[in-house]
Formats: C-alpha cells, sequence, structure tokens
C-alpha cells in the first residue's frame, strides 16, 4: 500500500499538484464574479446624495468608540507625532510649518476637506500629501518626505485632525475634469476579476461580500488607523489594497491616477463630515 | 521614543471604580516574520505592563507576540486616595517607557 502513497519530497519540482489548487482558486473567482455581474445588471448609478454615509456607521460599537475617544484613537499618536513635526524646523529655509502658518488649529482648519485642491501652477489637483510635500520643498528647501512615511502621515493626520467635523468640499470647477478621469476609474471593470469599484461600492454596498459588510468607500477618515494594518495609511494605500483585491495593477503612489481617483472619491463624499483620524477594522 | 496615551479621571469620588485607558506606540515585532530577502525579523515586543497607585501595585499584564501593535491596555481600580497613578512598559531590547497621571480624590 505504501508503494502507491504519494509521497511529497520525492516530487519532482515541477509536478503539477498545486496546478488544481490555482484552477479551483480561479473558478471560485470566477463563480464570484459571476454573482457579483448576475446581481448588478446596470452599471451604475450614482448613490443619492441623500443615502450617502460614512463608513463608520458600519462599524461595531467597539470600533467606533475606539475612534471616539482621542485616549483610545491609536491615529491621535500619529497627531502628537505630527504636531511636534509641526513646530520642528526643517530644511536649508530653517523654517517650521508653524513659523509661516502658525497655529495649526486656526490656519488648517477645513484644509484637508477641501484637498485634493486645485493647484494652478501645476494644472492638476495635488492631495494633502502633494501640498505637505510641496512646502517642503519650496518653501522649506527640505528633500520631500517619503510616500507614506511615518513622518509624512503624522504630518498629514496632524492637519487633517483639524478638519474634524467640517463637512467635505469639493465645488472647484477647475476640479471637473479630474472627477471625470477619477469617475472613469471607478467606473472601469479592471484586473483579473473584471470588477469596477462602482459595482461593490455604489451597486452592493450593505450587502456582504464573504463575511465583510461592503461600504459605499467615502475617503472620510484619511490617513487612517486601520486594525488590519496596524498602523496608519493614507487612502492610496487602502485604494492599493482594493486593487490588489481585485487583481489588478496598482497604480503607483502619488500618480496622476491615483490623485484623479482621490478627487472623485472627495467630490463623491462631498457634504460628508471629515472624521480623520479615523479607525477602521 | 515611544508616544503614550493616558486616560484617568482627573476627579473621583472616594470608593468610586474608575476605569483607566493606556495606549502606546510599540510595534511588537513577532519574531516570526521575514523580510522579503528570507532573512527573520527578531523578536521586538513589550513583555510586561505594570500600574502602581501611589506606589502600590494594582495591575500587572505580561504580554506576548499575538498581541497587535500599539497595545490598548484598559482596567479598572478603586480610587481611594488622591495621588498618581503610574505606567511602566518594559520589553525587548531593554525596552522601557513611563507615564504617569494624576487624580484628585474627594
Amino acid at each position: 500500500m505504501s508503494a502507491v502513497e504519494p509521497n511529497r519530497s520525492r516530487r519532482p519540482a515541477n509536478s503539477p499538484w498545486w496546478r488544481g489548487m490555482v484552477a479551483a482558486a480561479v473558478g471560485v473567482a470566477a463563480v464570484i464574479a459571476l454573482a457579483v455581474g448576475a446581481a448588478v445588471p446596470v452599471l451604475t448609478a450614482d448613490i443619492p446624495l441623500a443615502k450617502r454615509r460614512s463608513t463608520y456607521e458600519q462599524m461595531s460599537p467597539e470600533t467606533k468608540a475606539m475612534q471616539d475617544e482621542d485616549t483610545a484613537n491609536p491615529g491621535m499618536l500619529w497627531v502628537l507625532d505630527g504636531e511636534a513635526l509641526w513646530r520642528a524646523t526643517a530644511g536649508a529655509a530653517g523654517r517650521a510649518c508653524a513659523d509661516c502658518h502658525g497655529e495649526a488649529p486656526q490656519s488648517m482648519k477645513g484644509v484637508a476637506a477641501r484637498h485634493p485642491a486645485y493647484d494652478g501652477k501645476r494644472g492638476a489637483p495635488v492631495n494633502l500629501e502633494g501640498r505637505i510635500n510641496i512646502c517642503r520643498v519650496e518653501q522649506q528647501k527640505a528633500p520631500a518626505l517619503g510616500l507614506e512615511s511615518k513622518d509624512l502621515l503624522a504630518l498629514t493626520a496632524f492637519i487633517a485632525r483639524q478638519s474634524r467635523g467640517l463637512p467635505i468640499e469639493s465645488d472647484d470647477e477647475r476640479l471637473k475634469p479630474f472627477i471625470d478621469d477619477g469617475r472613469g476609474i471607478f467606473e472601469r471593470r479592471q484586473g483579473q476579476l473584471n470588477l469596477a469599484c462602482a459595482q461593490c461600492h455604489n451597486d452592493n454596498w450593505g450587502q456582504k461580500l464573504a463575511g465583510i459588510t461592503l461600504p459605499q468607500g467615502h475617503p472620510t477618515g484619511y490617513p487612517l488607523y486601520r486594525l488590519e494594518w496596524q498602523t496608519l495609511g493614507s487612502v492610496q494605500r487602502r485604494l492599493r489594497n482594493c486593487m490588489i483585491g481585485m487583481r489588478a495593477e496598482s497604480y503607483a503612489y502619488g500618480s496622476p491616477e491615483f490623485v484623479a481617483l482621490e478627487t472623485f472619491l472627495m467630490w463623491r463624499a462631498r457634504g460628508l463630515p471629515m472624521e480623520s483620524p479615523a479607525v477602521r477594522p | 521614543m515611544s508616544r503614550a496615551l493616558i486616560n484617568v479621571p482627573a476627579k473621583a469620588k472616594r470608593g468610586e471604580v474608575i476605569a483607566i485607558k493606556t495606549l502606546i506606540s510599540h510595534k511588537m515585532e513577532t519574531g516570526f516574520r521575514y523580510t522579503n530577502m528570507g532573512v527573520p525579523i527578531p523578536r521586538e515586543i513589550i513583555t510586561a505592563f505594570v500600574a502602581t497607585y501611589n506606589g502600590e501595585e494594582i495591575f500587572r499584564a505580561d504580554l506576548h507576540p499575538a498581541i497587535a501593535a500599539n497595545p490598548f491596555i484598559t482596567f479598572h481600580t478603586v480610587a481611594t486616595e488622591s495621588g498618581a497613578i503610574e505606567f511602566k512598559w518594559t520589553g525587548d531590547n531593554g525596552y522601557s517607557a513611563t507615564e504617569q497621571a494624576k487624580i484628585t480624590v474627594e
């Protein structure tokens, strides 16, 4: 009997035992795609303004409590770091953010709620991380901070914190072509699963995808502390997650595509209150 | 350097049960992970947390690799007298952090 038992250690390296598993996985993916496709004959209608809601409302009471209380919200650790950076001089100009902008609670109030904002000099929208780096390079004469680096997330979190509770604004006419670009990405099927963002986040929000409840996907609380990440991350990191989940090739951090998508998502979330730094499961 | 967030009520009535919440920044590297070059990442975690109330130990916890980054520890105690509640976290590679909060008991 033992002679016919498969023996893993003697199996040649190019043996196709795993190919069956890949085929099965692709099959499952196809079933998921079909199931979603079947539920969505028409792609795709915007969520009516009155029905839009933050993902906060779908969270457990425990996670909500964590976000609501500043001494329980881990995002506040980054806000404290960001406040220190705000006051620290940097670069050849020997200036701190505070030297020009003064007290952030006044000067930065509402700033995060209207980013990405149109930058006339560049003829394109700039997100909050981009704005901070422009200021560092042009005003402080300091090197730009790495995207998703701890310091940039900390400064972004500190600035975004000053907009907490304020409604997201997106009423600059010059943003229109970029919002349209972002909408194009949002509604286009992509990746090996052939999914569009809109299929989950417009057409099936509130339904289950395996164990999770699909959110509408409004970027109200970035940068946010995601329990799964065990750290703070930007909206672009979250978008990258989603694209990998769709088995699409992700855009690079800071790329025009991601900024356009971010610009569209903020337009789509206009009027919803900012929650930064939010907590998500 | 670690940052910590402490929530202790500033005032309490004598005999009242109060909630104490602590959150500290720490990566809590498990020791089970590898870099993308296959090199093991050494363990670096907080291993112990102790709270003392005017010098008397009121709460202690041992931490292990399965505990998430930025550990959030909350517990209850009885407000007995005014003074200071001290918190101490210790861990791998000589890690140590302390915080203190004052409480007034009436």
